[in-house]
């Protein structure tokens, strides 16, 4: 009976269920990208790090740990890293890059993919570099060619396609060049003060545990301030980092299949209004509650399967486009094969979530009275606020979406914490949607044309699902939305920095005796030197007597591991600068006695993470001499400047002996200057390192536009899952919309009012849905900048238009290919074909 | 026989593909009726009555013949033409009312008004709806009236633009007795007010009876064509007979 009864709909049910194969197939696609990354890191595992084991310090390695390095056997490899201007002669200019300095074989598992394939090691025997692919395209340099690094001019082996280990995304901070350890101290670029790191590479004998040689290890590393990384502990942290963004993206593609649940839900309860007559039929002929229930649930379950079959098929194939779409952020050679178990989880996730959505419109079959048959029209349905079950089936559909969201994020309260940001997302989009949609019928002028009315009254015909069309559209619009206002947002930022007669080019690295020569450098482009700032590198030793050590260890103390741990870069001077608020305290411009007290000024920031108040004692060790401070004043900072800008700030009189670097900085205005000013710079000074403001703002925009990207894919499958629902309530009101225009054809309406009708009306829906996905948008991407990104708010209009008009077009083109023929033929001969 | 009639139908067949058969369903009908004058169109279930109300109010296309509406041919018109005749010329009563669900009462008489493009037309509405009334529920949205109520807001919406002829379908087909006749009744009155030719497709003799004229279908051929002394003799012109 089922199956006979679903004869005339079949293809009407097949559609509604279309809704769900989009989020069925994204589930499907990220779960089996999943497990096919942790089979990979798996497998990988080794190549990952390149090595068993990875030492590595900001100060060259004492005797008594080369000593100890030399102890532990295996085969050792070498790497010292740091930041510098590569120079490209042909065609001149300049990039901040990442250099590499190494010896020995790493990588001892996996090796360099570099082209020609033999650069990899061949680089090692001349004065030759491994330079990043993306580097030689900014500069048009082939293999072959030279760059300058420091004082030495190297020949570029080969182009450097892919680090094991390291995603291409590394790329992005910093593009890497390799050279052979052997020329590291003829570039005269390791100085007193630099920033440098140190790293040993070890391959161990077969029988040494890394990670309990690490244990062992950990009072020396501590001592010594090294930190170490073992196979263990790196697939750890990829781990970690690749599980968030497989999470993100599996709850992406969950929300797509949440709106594709309710557009289930609203779609079955449409099918079973217009089935009320038939049902009323059957309950006369005798059919009882079961066997009517029955036989709908049976029909939803099959088309369902149906859906969620498909959804598994699509995944599969998406899984295939996956890896083309995260190929930059995933650290290992990929291949995807089918998951099974995940091809079985998401049909079920699926299967469980459009049944569930499915059975509450079904419910109300148990209420359809046989009275309905003989007086359809005045029957009244009965209130289904009573109806036990379906609050149980409310509290079931709750329970699932939270066990979905605990599964994924392996944390029960982050379960929680998902589903009640579910309601409250969609309960947001759902009430700025009514608020609108009731705002627009009330204040709609009446005087404007009946086409215009009547092309806004049919949003509110009889069963319309008016609402779950603007969730669905209005949610992806969101996803879109929010996407570029926030990336326009941290663009804006980047991009005020530099506007009116701010600092736009920042010199580092300079040596205290090459400060004035690069200052007249600088004033012989007639630019003006805005900054000297002199920059002392140091370690917090201890707070208020306990050494940091002990505050590590210590779980109550609550200050946060990198606060303790990290290097501060600090500087000294007698006053604040226009970027600097006092809040509290005195700023002790100078000291003049040696057994005056050393009052630093603390950003407000970092004294509330190191928990520490004016008067408190801090001591810092300075490159081995031990200081000690107290706070004698806290500061605001504005950091969005680009101006050297400090947690901890000294007075005079104190540091300037300690080893040290100067920074300068000054205001090109354009890139061509300021890329002059740099190559000018480097080829004198070549070890001095720049930043400019267009090398942030490209290495912003790249950055983001590939994020962009991915989000943009995943948010791809809500706004098809809108347009999927969108189809399939306009293929559903159908026959209503027919039966209006016909009406309205017999009562003389031309056929452009009856297009211009069903336009407006389609207007309306994608208006409203990109207006209240944008409103979100807009207060979710301010909430961002506000309290995450800490900057002013940049509505980015143009943009934000183009995304509204886009929906709009959509929505617009795909009500009007549904209707299509309406309104084209006599009004019986459209009755009679639509009969 | 009268040289203008309001309308004139000259030989008019439809027939239709249904599978592999060609089925006819109006075959060689010939009628005209003069302005003012009223008409009944009955036969049984089947017999084309509804098929030849649609040809003569230009919804259909017939597949020969030809049918002329107060002077204008117009099954030689396109579809937005036709429908500017029915808009300009024709009102009509539904057997299901076909109200316009998104609309109040008041909304649902202005539409043929406002289908001309003519302003403000809300009070020509609401009067209309006075003289049907229903002044109180001009704010009532049709799933919030009665049946004879909604005929009622169909039939004011049929005449608030002044048609030259009326067509009406089966008007109390899905009203009780004491509706139907109420509804008739005003249907009748309106109609003698305003002047309008009459054209009224029944199943019910005595109904078919208060008008001047009977036209018997069967198979989808005229059978008789029968004078009735009718509650409403037409004030102008006599019928004509071909």
């Amino acid at each position: 009976m089922a199956w006979r009864d679903s004869r005339s709909h079949r293809r009407r049910l097949l559609l509604f269920v279309s809704s769900i194969t989009l989020g069925i197939a994204a589930l499907v696609a990220i779960s089996s990208l999943r497990q096919n990354l942790a089979a990979a890191m798996q497998a990988q595992a080794k190549v990952l790090l390149g090595a068993d084991l990875v030492i590595s310090g900001r100060q060259p390695f004492a005797p008594e740990m080369e000593a100890l390095f030399d102890s532990l056997g295996g085969r050792q490899a070498r790497e010292v890293r740091f930041s510098s201007m590569v120079y490209f002669p042909k065609p001149a200019g300049t990039r901040l890059a990442r250099v590499k300095a190494v010896a020995g074989d790493f990588p001892f598992y996996g090796k360099f993919e570099t082209e020609p394939p033999a650069a990899a090691v061949t680089f090692r025997e001349g004065q030759n570099a491994l330079v990043e692919e993306a580097l030689l395209l900014q500069f048009e340099a082939a293999v072959g060619d030279s760059i300058k690094i420091g004082n030495v001019t190297f020949r570029i082996a080969g182009r450097l396609l892919r680090i094991p280990g390291e995603s291409a995304a590394n790329a992005f901070f910093g593009p890497r060049v390799f050279i052979p350890m052997r020329f590291l101290e003829a570039t005269q670029l390791v100085q007193r003060g630099s920033q440098i790191t140190y790293s040993v590479q070890f391959q161990l004998d077969p029988n040494v545990d890394a990670d309990r040689l690490v244990r062992d290890l950990k009072p020396q590393l501590t001592r010594h301030r090294l930190n170490s990384e073992t196979v263990a502990s790196r697939t750890r942290e990829l781990g970690r980092a690749l599980q968030n963004l497989t999470r993100f993206l599996n709850l992406v593609g969950f929300m797509a299949l949440l709106l594709g649940g309710i557009g289930v839900a609203s779609a079955i309860h449409v099918y079973i209004k217009q089935k009320l007559d038939a049902i009323a039929v059957l309950r006369c002929l005798g059919a009882e509650i079961r066997q009517t229930f029955g036989i709908f649930l049976v029909q939803t379950l099959m088309i369902a399967l149906l859906g969620a079959a498909l959804g598994a098929a699509l995944g599969v194939y998406l899984q295939t486009l996956l890896p083309r779409v995260l190929g930059d952020f995933l650290p290992v050679q990929l291949e995807m094969n089918v998951s099974w178990r995940a091809l079985a989880d998401g049909m079920i996730t699926g299967l469980g979530l459009s049944s569930l959505f499915a059975l509450l419109p079904l419910l109300s079959i148990r209420n359809i009275s046989p009275l309905l048959s003989l007086r359809s029209a005045f029957e009244a349905q009965p209130h289904s606020g009573r109806d036990k079950l379906r609050w149980l089936l409310y509290l079931a559909i709750v329970l699932a979406i939270t066990a979905f969201a605990m599964r994924q994020m392996e944390n029960a309260v982050q379960g929680l914490f998902f589903t009640a940001a579910v309601g409250v997302a969609f309960g947001l989009l759902a009430g700025v949607a009514r608020l609108l949609t009731r705002a627009v019928r009330k204040y709609f002028p009446s005087h404007w044309s009946f086409v215009w009315r009547q092309g806004l009254a049919n949003l509110y015909r009889p069963n319309n699902q008016t609402l779950m069309m603007l969730l669905a559209l209005g949610f992806g619009t969101f996803l879109i939305t929010t996407l570029y206002l926030t990336r326009a947002t941290l663009l804006r930022q980047v991009e005020l920095t530099g506007a009116d007669q701010q600092p736009d080019l920042v010199l580092f690295d300079v040596q205290p005796d090459q400060a004035e020569q690069v200052a007249d450098l600088i004033r012989s482009f007639n630019l003006p030197v805005m900054q000297q700032v002199p920059i002392v590198t140091m370690r917090l030793e201890s707070i208020n007597g306990t050494p940091t050590r002990v505050l590590q260890r210590d779980s109550t103390a609550g200050i946060p591991e990198w606060a303790l741990r990290r290097e501060y870069r600090s500087s000294y001077r007698d006053s604040l600068n226009d970027n600097e608020t006092l809040l509290a305290g005195e700023l002790q411009r100078r000291r003049t006695q040696p057994e005056e007290t050393i009052l630093v000024s603390l950003e407000e920031d970092i004294a509330r993470d190191l928990k520490v108040k004016l008067g408190d004692e801090l001591v810092f060790d300075v490159q081995g001499v031990l200081l000690p401070t107290r706070v004698g004043s806290l500061r605001r900072v504005n950091w969005q400047r680009m101006m050297p800008s400090f947690f901890v700030l000294f007075p005079g009189g104190v540091l300037e002996g300690a080893p040290q670097f100067q920074v300068l900085v000054t205001r090109a205005g354009n890139a061509g200057l300021s890329a002059r000013v740099q190559r000018a710079v480097v080829q004198k000074f070549p070890n001095v390192s720049a930043i400019d403001l267009a090398l942030i703002l490209t290495t912003a925009e790249t950055i983001l536009s590939k994020v962009a990207f991915v989000i943009r894919f995943m948010a791809f499958f809500s706004v098809f899952t809108g347009l999927v629902v969108l189809a399939g309530a306009v293929i559903t009101s159908r026959y209503q919309r027919i039966q209006e225009s016909v009406l309205l054809r017999t009562l003389g309406a031309q056929r452009r009012q009856v297009i211009k009708i069903m336009t407006i009306e389609y207007f309306f829906l994608g208006g409203l849905a990109a207006l209240t996905g944008m409103l979100l948008a807009f207060a979710g991407t301010w909430a961002l900048a506000r309290f995450v990104f800490e900057t002013a708010f940049s509505p980015a209009v143009l943009p934000s238009t183009m995304i509204a008009l886009g929906v709009i077009g959509l929505t617009i083109l795909l009500g009007m290919l549904n209707s299509r023929g309406i309104v084209d033929r006599p009004p019986l001969e459209v009755l009679r074909a639509e009969a | 026989m009268d040289l203008n009639p309001m309308l004139h139908v000259e030989k008019l067949s439809k027939s239709f593909q249904s599978g592999q058969r060609r089925l006819t369903v109006l075959q060689q009908v010939s009628f005209a009726l003069a302005e003012r004058a009223t008409c009944a169109i009955v036969g049984p279930s089947g017999s084309g009555k509804t098929t030849l109300l649609g040809l003569c109010a230009g919804l259909d296309r017939p597949s020969s013949g030809s049918v002329t509406l107060n002077g204008i041919q117009i099954d030689s018109l396109d579809e937005d033409e036709r429908a500017q005749v029915r808009r300009d010329f024709i009102g009509f009563v539904f057997q299901n009312f076909r109200l316009l669900p998104t609309l109040t009462a008041l909304e649902n008489v202005m539409v043929p008004l406002e289908l001309r493009g003519e302003t403000n037309v809300r009070p020509a509405a609401a009067d209309w709806l006075e003289r049907v009334g229903l002044a109180d529920r001009m704010n009532h949205y049709p799933a919030q009236l009665s049946g004879g109520e909604q005929q009622r807001v169909a039939l004011a919406r049929a005449f608030i633009n002044r048609p030259k002829i009326l067509f009406a379908d089966e008007p109390t087909g899905n009203l009780d007795a004491d509706t139907s006749e109420r509804v008739i009744s005003l249907l009748f009155d309106l109609n003698q007010e305003a002047g309008t030719t009459l054209v009224l497709v029944t199943h019910n003799l005595d109904l078919a009876r208060r008008t001047q004229r009977i036209l018997r279908l069967r198979g989808g051929a005229v059978i008789s064509d029968e004078r009735t002394d009718g509650e409403y003799k037409a004030r102008a012109g006599a019928d004509a007979r071909e």
